[in-house]
């Protein structure tokens, strides 16, 4: 009897169910392994008992809390899949506005229907068993993960911040040509990818455990940046942190 | 006879299917959109212009690569940046890539289970392995196009206002080019699988939108070009598509002079039809396709007509920037307190964002239109013609014919629940 999984979607983008989609070869040696038995954005509903349920998108309505309590009353396991699972993603940020006040300016008076509610972690609803952060999922992290969840193993994260793997991937530092970047801070994972594509990181994996601060300070204070260029960088993907 | 079929399976976002019929007649017939608002253009609105294509980007995984470009496009337009050749071509580049991985995507996993009678490709991973496995190669091919140009398959990493952050090397375009005359075959067994389905015979006439493309087919353009002869700049587009809210759907719905309208493959392929690559038009005629098709149902066959298209193009295009040679482009900004509207052909077709900016950069209003919610009023429409004609058929039959022609139009619901216009009364 295969392990049995499934893949289910909140609000967010999809873009970490296409991820898996885009595992290729790979996900048909997944399909060898497991059983997949609900996958709505390509396959129909069941309504039976999952070994593992992975979960897309953050919660932001009644309706999507009470679907995911069902999901979870049935799973054994439930994992979190991305950012918008793992930290509400980018659908937090429109928190600075009201709910009521943004349906009125998109959709003008004809809104009542449209209330946004706000945008929550999975794990405030519900309790999770692991998490997969990024913005999308990086497919070959999703394999390790599952890779462990069949094994009955810890489903562990790297530990160290982005730094890491962004030295080891022989990358000038961002603070360098003048660009503000998290990741002294955020957790490693996705081999720098958006640094070797010329960007900055934006923190989508999230705070590393017990982020080095006053490394980080001396960091900011030696290219003549402030605490407030850094609260700006934190509006995208939200991360948790001290208002000190 | 009611059929509610909620959440529809194998489309990208959340909607509920509601058929009502008595003695019949349809009472009710609507696509409830439930997909949770998102509101993105406020999410933009304050932000420097370096973060919105990215932020943007995240409105949809599916077509990411539209969002991105239509974005920069838009704030370009608004600081009156022109970017050059090399920049227009890799981005164009970019595009097939995502054209390919979403048709592709749709073609395999969405649509051709409903003709095979399965309800998923998954499941057919022991059975079909031969099936599952092409359809995974061929939904890479298109992934690997956006990941060489975009640094990502999905949400892409290497674009930026005025081009690109990191160009691809020869050598990564020159393995893309193999990729694709390998896919060959892979796609010979794909129009065998596609052209030989049974698409119901149905027609409803119904105007439709493109862009026109001065280079051909229809995929970069800023003009807006209706069947009915209509013609209007995209700055102008407000003249042309009026958008509306309906009770029932947290997506909008929108009308050219009062008339439902399609946008898309099908739209695209009457429009360019004399533009198609020798493979696509061999393709298009194999299955009857011209510009005056008006099927919806076989927007699944305008959609494999564009993946030839778009492999045969990626081809030349891989050509000829490997025959120019790559150059690094340093991207040159300079911030205007301006309005920029763009517009590009996105995998389910004409999308736009209009942005307004302050000087120092900071974006201060952005409107997106988005192809699903261009559809929706005439699926809707499709779907009040459709239904007398299989009211007889047995519920499952009847059910399963409406959920085809939902998927037909390859509905894309996390974009279309993000759009903003201020009540204009």
């Amino acid at each position: 009897m295969k392990p049995r999984v499934g893949f289910f979607d909140f609000t967010g983008c999809e873009g970490c169910q296409l991820t898996i989609l885009n595992l290729a070869e790979k996900l048909l040696d997944v399909l060898d392994l497991v059983e997949v038995v609900e996958f709505r954005e390509v396959q129909g509903h069941c309504n039976e008992d999952l070994d593992i349920a992975f979960v897309e998108g953050s919660i932001c309505r009644l309706d999507e809390e009470k679907r995911l309590r069902m999901i979870r009353t049935r799973s054994k396991k439930l994992i979190t899949l991305g950012a918008c699972a793992d930290l509400a993603g980018i659908n937090i940020a429109h928190e600075e506005a009201g709910g009521a006040e943004l349906a009125m300016a998109v959709y003008g008076s004809d809104s009542k229907h449209l209330q946004g509610g706000q945008a929550r972690p999975v794990s405030v609803i519900v309790p999770i068993d692991g998490r997969i952060p990024g913005c999308p999922v990086d497919g070959q992290e999703f394999l390790s993960i599952l890779h462990a969840l069949l094994l009955d193993r810890p489903t562990n994260l790297p530990a160290f911040s982005l730094c890491v793997e962004c030295k080891l991937a022989e990358l000038p530092c961002t603070f360098e040509q003048g660009i503000v970047c998290l990741g002294p801070v955020v957790r490693a994972g996705c081999n720098a990818l958006c640094i070797e594509g010329g960007d900055r990181c934006r923190g989508c994996r999230g705070l590393v455990d017990n982020p080095r601060e006053s490394s980080y300070h001396r960091v900011l204070e030696t290219f003549n940046r402030s605490v407030d260029d850094i609260l700006e960088e934190y509006r995208t993907y939200n991360l948790r942190i001290d208002e000190e | 006879m009611k059929v509610q079929v909620p959440y529809l399976s194998r489309i990208e976002g959340h909607a509920h299917l509601v058929v009502d019929t008595k003695a019949g007649e349809v009472v009710e017939c609507q696509l409830e959109v439930v997909e949770t608002p998102r509101f993105f253009e406020k999410l933009l609105v304050g932000r420097h212009y370096s973060e919105v294509a990215g932020l943007a980007s995240r409105i949809c995984g599916v077509c990411s690569h539209s969002h991105t470009l239509v974005s920069l496009m838009a704030t370009e337009r608004a600081f009156g940046m022109e970017v050059s050749e090399q920049v227009t071509s890799l981005r164009r580049l970019l595009m097939y890539g995502e054209i390919l991985q979403s048709h592709l995507l749709h073609l395999y996993f969405m649509a051709v289970p409903d003709y095979l009678g399965v309800n998923s490709l998954l499941a057919m991973a022991q059975s079909r392995r031969d099936l599952v496995a092409r359809a995974l190669r061929l939904k890479k091919l298109g992934s690997d196009i956006c990941e060489v140009i975009g640094g990502r398959p999905v949400h892409p990493v290497t674009t930026c206002v005025g081009g690109f952050h990191r160009f691809p090397e020869a050598s990564e375009l020159q393995r893309l080019r193999r990729c694709l005359s390998k896919a060959l075959p892979d796609l010979e067994q794909t129009v065998e699988l596609v052209a030989g389905l049974d698409w119901p015979d149905f027609s409803h006439q119904a105007e439709c939108l493109a862009l026109h493309d001065s280079d051909g087919y229809p995929q970069f353009g800023e003009t807006l070009i209706s069947s009915a002869g209509l013609q209007v700049p995209n700055s102008c587009y407000r003249e042309m598509i009026r958008e509306y809210v309906v009770p029932h759907s947290t997506a909008k719905h929108a009308r050219i002079n009062d008339e439902t309208y399609m946008v898309g493959p099908l739209a695209r392929l009457r429009q360019g039809f004399h533009h198609l690559s020798p493979l696509a038009r061999e393709v298009a005629d194999l299955q009857g396709l011209s510009p005056s098709t008006n099927n919806p149902y076989l927007s699944q066959g305008a959609r494999l007509v564009e993946v030839l298209h778009c492999v045969e193009q990626s081809m030349h295009l891989i050509d000829h920037l490997l025959l120019e040679g790559l150059k690094y482009e340093e991207p040159v900004v300079t911030c205007k307190a301006r309005e920029g509207v763009a517009t590009l052909e996105a995998p389910r077709g004409v999308l736009l964002h209009a942005y307004s900016y302050d000087k120092e950069g900071f974006l201060t209003s952005a409107d997106c239109v988005i192809p699903t919610a261009q559809n929706l009023a005439n699926l809707e429409m499709n779907l009040r013609a459709r239904v007398p004609q299989i009211i007889d058929e047995e519920p499952d039959t009847f059910q399963s014919e409406l959920e085809k022609l939902v998927r037909a139009y390859d509905p894309c619901l996390s974009c279309s629940t993000h759009l903003l216009t201020i009540d204009r009364l």
